[in-house]
C-alpha cells in the first residue's frame, strides 16, 4: 500500500479536550493515547465553559508521558505575544522537546471583551497571527544555543554576545493597534530550537507558508477532504506538513455510531461507522495528507476502539510512521533543528566590531 | 477549627508553628552556579528534584518568580549571575503531575498581564493541581519592562497599587462567579481607568475555592494592600526583632482593614546555611559567600549604582573615587540603579567602607540583602532559634531561597525539619489536600459584593 504513496507514512494526532481539567484525567488520557500509538496529542482552547487552559493541560501531560508530542492551541490575537512565546518555550522544556503550537486566531467578540479590546475579524486575524508567530520565533532564537557558558574563570554565566534584542515592530499597514517587542526572551532557547508551528488553513494567505511547519485542513464533509488537502498542498509545497481534521464516531460497546452521531456539529468532516471502515478511510487519506488529527466524539469510548482496532491495522498496513522513543516533534515532522537566525549575524559582527564589553573585564 | 477561631479573633494568637516554602529563584546572584555540584537552572529535572524534595519535607509551597524582561547591565544582559527562567505557571502545571500535596505559587505581575486571562490561567492551575495553586502578587510600572508588551509603559508609579487592587478585586470576582460548583456562571464586568473586562468565566471553583493570594511588597501601600487582600505576605523581615515589629504592624493594618488579627500570615524570604556544628556552618558560610560574590560580581554590583564601567578597579581595593553617572537612562532601569540618588549613595558608601576598612568585595558582601535573611548554625541551634519565632508568633513560616540547585534543600529536609518536628513546631503530615488546608486558611465565602455584576473603578 505505502509503496504507491510518494510520501513516507503519515502520523496521527488525537484531540484530548474531552479529558477534562482534573490532573488524573489528563494523565490517564495522554497515557492511553500514547500507548495506543498516537504520535501527537492536541489540546483545544475554545472559550467554552469548563475548559482549562490548553497549554497548562499540555504541560501537565509532559512529565507523565514519554513519546507522544504535546500540541496546545494558543490564541495569537488576544494574548500577549511575549507571554505566549515564553509559555511555549517552557512547555518544550517540560515535554523534553515534544512540544508544538497550533497558532489559532479567534474571531471572538467574547475574547476581545474579556481583555478590553475591540474585536478583530477578517484579514486582520491573519495579520495578528503572523505578528505573534514572528515574535515567538524571534524570541526563541534570541538566545543562541550555547549562550549559557558558565565560565568560572571569567565569572560569566552567559556570553552576552549570544543574546539578542529582537526589536520586533508590527509591519506597516497592520490592521490592529501596532506594537513592538524588545526582547530578548527571558528563557534560554527551547530544546527544539524552534517549536513546530501549525495553523488552520484559513490563515494561509496572510500567514506565509514559510512561517509555519504545518497546516490544519478542514472540510465540512469527509468526501471533500482530499480536494482540500490537494489545494492546500499546492499552496504550501512539500516542506509544510498538511494535516486533515476529522471527527470520529465509532460503533462501540454494542452501539452503532449512527446512534451517537446526533448532536455533533463542529463544522468539520465526520466519520461515523465501523472501525474497519475508518481504517480504510484513513489509509486512503494518509496517502494525501502527512497526518490526520482525530476528534473523538467520546474520548473514553472512541479512544479505546481506535487503540484496539484502528491503529494496529494501520501500522500493519505500513500507513503510520514509527513512534520514536525520546524523539522530538521536529523529528516526527522530519524537520532539522534550525540554527538561531542571530547566530550568523553574531559571527559577522564579531569579525567587524571592536571587542565586547565583557571581554575587556579582568580575568 | 482552631485556625478558624484564630482568623476571626481581634487579638493576635500565635499558631506556634513554622511552615516552609521554597523559592526556586530564576534571575539572581544568590544561587551558586560555579560549584561542581551546581545543576542546571532551566532543565526540568532541577525543578522536579527541588519540588519533590520540598514535598518530602512537608513544605507548604513551591514558589517561582516571573520574568518579564531580562535584566541588563550597562545596556546589555547581565553576564555574571544566573539568568533566564521558564514561565512560572507552565512549570507549575508540569510539577502538579509529579507532586500530590505541595502548594504551587506563581509570581505574576498585575501590570503586564490581562486580568481575565491571568485569573483564568490561575483558576486552571488550581483545578489541574486539585486546589494547590497560589498567586504571588507583584507590581511593576516601568516602561523598560513594558517594552516587551503591547501596552508598553502605561502605568504611573503612584497608581500601581491602586491598579493592582482593582486587578485583584476583578480576579476575585471572576473566581467567585460560579454560584455553585455546577454553575451558573455570572458575567463579570469591570470598567476601569486602565482597562475594561467583560467576561463570563469558564471555570468553576477549585477544591480550595480559589487560588491562595500571596503578596510581595513592603512599602506602606504594599502592606495595606496585603492587609486588605492577601492570605500571606512574603515579607523582607526575617530578623527576630524586626519580624516581631512587622507582625505588630501587619496586625494593626489587618484590623484597620476590617479583617481579623490573624487574617494575614507572614513568610519572610530566607536562606539557611546549616551543618552539624556551629564551626562547620561558619566555614560553609564563608565558602557560600565567596561563590555568591566573586570579584567580578563585586565590581558589577557597584557598576549598577555608578552607571558606568568600573572593571579597572581592584575588587580587593577601596571603593572607586570616580563619581557615578547620575543620568537615569532607560537602559539601566530594572538593574537597581538609583538615578539621581547615585551620587549621594556613592559618597555615603565610600565613607562607610573607609570607616570599616572594607574592600570593594567585602563591602558588597556586607551590602547584599540576603545577608540579613540568613540563618547560619548547627541544625540544633537553628531549630531552637526557629522554635522561638514560632512561640511568639513572629512569623508563620519562611520562604527559603536555596543557594544550590538542585540539592539545596537536602540538609534542611534531612536534618532541620526533624529537629523542628521534635520541638513540635513543624507539621508531621500535610493537614489536608489543598494549599489552603496546609496553611490553615479559612475558605472564602461568596458574598453579594463579589456577585455584583458591574463594578466601576
Amino acid at each position: 500500500m505505502s509503496t504507491s504513496s510518494p510520501r513516507q507514512a503519515g502520523f496521527l494526532a488525537i484531540e484530548l479536550d474531552g479529558a477534562g481539567w482534573a490532573g488524573a484525567d489528563i494523565a490517564r488520557a495522554v497515557l492511553a493515547a500514547e500507548s495506543a500509538g498516537f504520535h501527537a496529542a492536541t489540546f483545544t482552547d475554545a472559550p467554552v465553559p469548563g475548559r482549562a487552559n490548553a497549554l497548562q493541560r499540555a504541560a501537565f501531560a509532559g512529565p507523565v508521558s514519554r513519546t507522544i508530542a504535546l500540541v496546545p492551541e494558543v490564541d495569537t490575537v488576544y494574548t500577549e505575544p511575549f507571554h505566549v512565546s515564553t509559555q511555549l518555550a517552557s512547555l518544550d522544556y517540560v515535554a523534553g522537546g515534544r512540544a508544538g503550537w497550533i497558532a489559532t486566531a479567534a474571531e471572538s467578540p467574547e475574547a476581545a471583551a474579556a481583555v478590553g479590546r475591540s474585536s478583530v475579524a477578517g484579514a486582520a486575524l491573519g495579520q495578528e497571527a503572523a505578528a505573534s508567530i514572528e515574535v515567538s520565533r524571534r524570541l526563541w532564537d534570541s538566545w543562541e544555543d550555547d549562550a549559557v557558558i558558565r565560565d568560572v574563570a571569567t565569572g560569566r554565566y552567559i556570553d552576552v554576545d549570544k543574546l539578542h534584542h529582537v526589536d520586533f515592530e508590527t509591519p506597516a499597514g497592520f490592521a490592529g493597534a501596532g506594537y513592538s517587542v524588545k526582547g530578548p526572551s527571558i528563557i534560554p532557547r527551547p530544546l527544539q530550537g524552534q517549536l513546530p508551528v501549525l495553523v488552520p488553513a484559513f490563515l494561509l494567505g496572510v500567514v506565509s507558508p514559510d512561517a509555519v511547519d504545518g497546516v490544519l485542513v478542514s472540510a465540512p464533509a469527509a468526501e471533500l477532504l482530499t480536494a482540500e488537502i490537494r489545494d492546500v498542498r499546492a499552496r504550501v509545497g512539500a516542506s509544510v506538513a498538511v494535516v486533515a481534521e476529522l471527527d470520529v464516531v465509532l460503533d462501540a460497546r454494542g452501539q452503532a455510531a449512527a446512534g451517537r452521531v446526533a448532536g455533533i456539529d463542529s463544522g468539520r468532516a465526520v466519520y461515523a461507522g465501523s472501525a474497519a471502515g475508518l481504517t480504510d478511510f484513513l489509509t486512503e487519506l494518509l496517502k494525501e495528507a502527512d497526518g490526520v488529527r482525530l476528534h473523538p466524539a467520546s474520548l473514553a469510548v472512541d479512544l479505546e476502539e481506535l487503540g484496539r482496532l484502528v491503529l494496529p491495522e494501520l501500522r500493519r498496513r505500513g500507513a503510520l510512521r514509527p513512534v520514536v522513543q525520546d524523539g522530538t516533534l521536529r523529528d516526527l515532522l522530519g524537520l532539522q533543528r534550525p540554527v538561531s537566525r542571530y547566530a550568523t549575524a553574531t559571527a559577522a559582527h564579531a569579525a567587524a566590531a571592536p571587542p565586547a564589553l565583557e571581554s575587556k573585564g579582568k580575568p | 477549627m482552631t485556625q478558624h477561631n484564630r482568623a476571626k479573633s481581634d487579638a493576635f494568637v500565635p499558631s506556634g508553628q513554622i511552615q516552609f516554602g521554597v523559592f526556586f529563584q530564576g534571575v539572581n546572584s544568590g544561587t551558586i552556579w560555579k560549584a561542581a555540584e551546581s545543576g542546571s537552572q532551566t532543565d526540568f529535572e532541577s525543578f522536579r528534584r527541588i519540588a519533590q524534595t520540598a514535598e518530602r519535607g512537608l513544605f507548604a509551597a513551591f514558589f517561582l518568580g516571573e520574568g518579564l524582561r531580562l535584566r541588563e547591565h550597562l545596556g546589555r544582559p547581565h553576564a555574571l549571575d544566573v539568568v533566564g527562567r521558564p514561565d512560572a505557571q507552565t512549570m507549575l502545571a508540569a510539577l502538579a503531575s509529579l507532586t500530590k500535596n505541595i502548594g504551587l505559587v506563581a509570581t505574576q505581575n498585575t501590570t503586564y498581564n490581562d486580568p481575565a486571562d491571568l485569573a483564568h490561567r490561575l483558576a486552571s492551575l488550581d483545578l489541574i493541581s486539585g486546589g494547590r495553586a497560589a498567586w504571588n502578587i507583584v507590581t511593576t510600572d516601568n516602561a523598560w519592562t513594558g517594552a516587551n508588551f503591547r501596552r508598553g509603559g502605561y502605568l504611573d508609579h503612584a497608581d500601581r497599587y491602586k491598579h493592582a487592587e482593582a486587578f485583584v478585586e476583578t480576579a476575585k470576582r471572576i473566581w467567585d462567579s460560579w454560584e455553585t460548583p455546577a454553575g451558573p456562571a455570572h458575567r463579570v464586568l469591570h470598567e476601569g481607568q486602565h482597562y475594561t473586562v467583560d467576561v463570563t468565566p469558564r471555570l468553576p471553583r477549585s477544591a480550595q475555592y480559589r487560588p491562595v493570594l500571596f503578596q510581595a511588597g513592603d512599602s506602606p501601600e504594599g502592606r495595606n494592600f496585603a492587609a486588605r487582600q492577601a492570605d500571606v505576605i512574603f515579607s523582607a523581615h526575617p530578623k527576630f526583632d524586626d519580624a516581631v515589629e512587622f507582625r505588630k504592624d501587619l496586625v494593626e493594618r489587618s484590623l484597620t482593614a476590617g479583617r481579623g488579627a490573624n487574617a494575614v500570615q507572614i513568610m519572610p524570604a530566607s536562606e539557611f546555611i546549616l551543618a552539624p556544628t556551629a564551626a562547620e556552618a561558619a566555614e560553609k558560610k564563608e565558602w557560600v559567600r565567596s561563590l555568591q560574590i566573586g570579584p567580578q560580581q563585586a565590581v558589577a554590583y557597584l557598576e549598577q549604582f555608578w552607571g558606568r564601567e568600573l572593571q579597572s578597579y581592584d575588587p580587593d581595593g577601596p571603593l572607586p573615587e570616580i563619581d557615578p553617572v547620575v543620568e537615569e537612562t532607560s537602559e539601566t532601569r530594572g538593574s537597581g540603579f538609583h538615578g539621581a540618588k547615585a551620587r549621594q549613595l556613592a559618597d555615603q558608601w565610600r565613607a562607610e567602607a573607609k570607616d570599616k576598612g572594607l574592600s570593594i568585595r567585602q563591602f558588597v558582601t556586607s551590602k547584599t540583602a540576603r545577608i540579613d535573611a540568613t540563618f547560619t548554625g548547627s541544625y540544633i541551634a537553628v531549630a531552637d532559634q526557629l522554635a522561638e519565632y514560632a512561640r511568639v508568633g513572629a512569623v508563620d513560616g519562611f520562604n527559603i531561597s536555596p543557594w544550590l540547585i538542585p540539592t539545596g534543600l537536602d540538609d534542611i529536609v534531612n536534618h532541620l525539619v526533624p529537629e523542628l518536628q521534635e520541638r513540635g513546631v513543624y507539621p508531621t503530615e500535610y493537614r489536608g489536600n489543598t494549599l489552603r488546608d496546609h496553611l490553615g486558611l479559612e475558605t472564602p465565602v461568596r458574598t453579594a459584593d463579589t456577585a455584583a455584576e458591574v463594578v466601576t473603578a
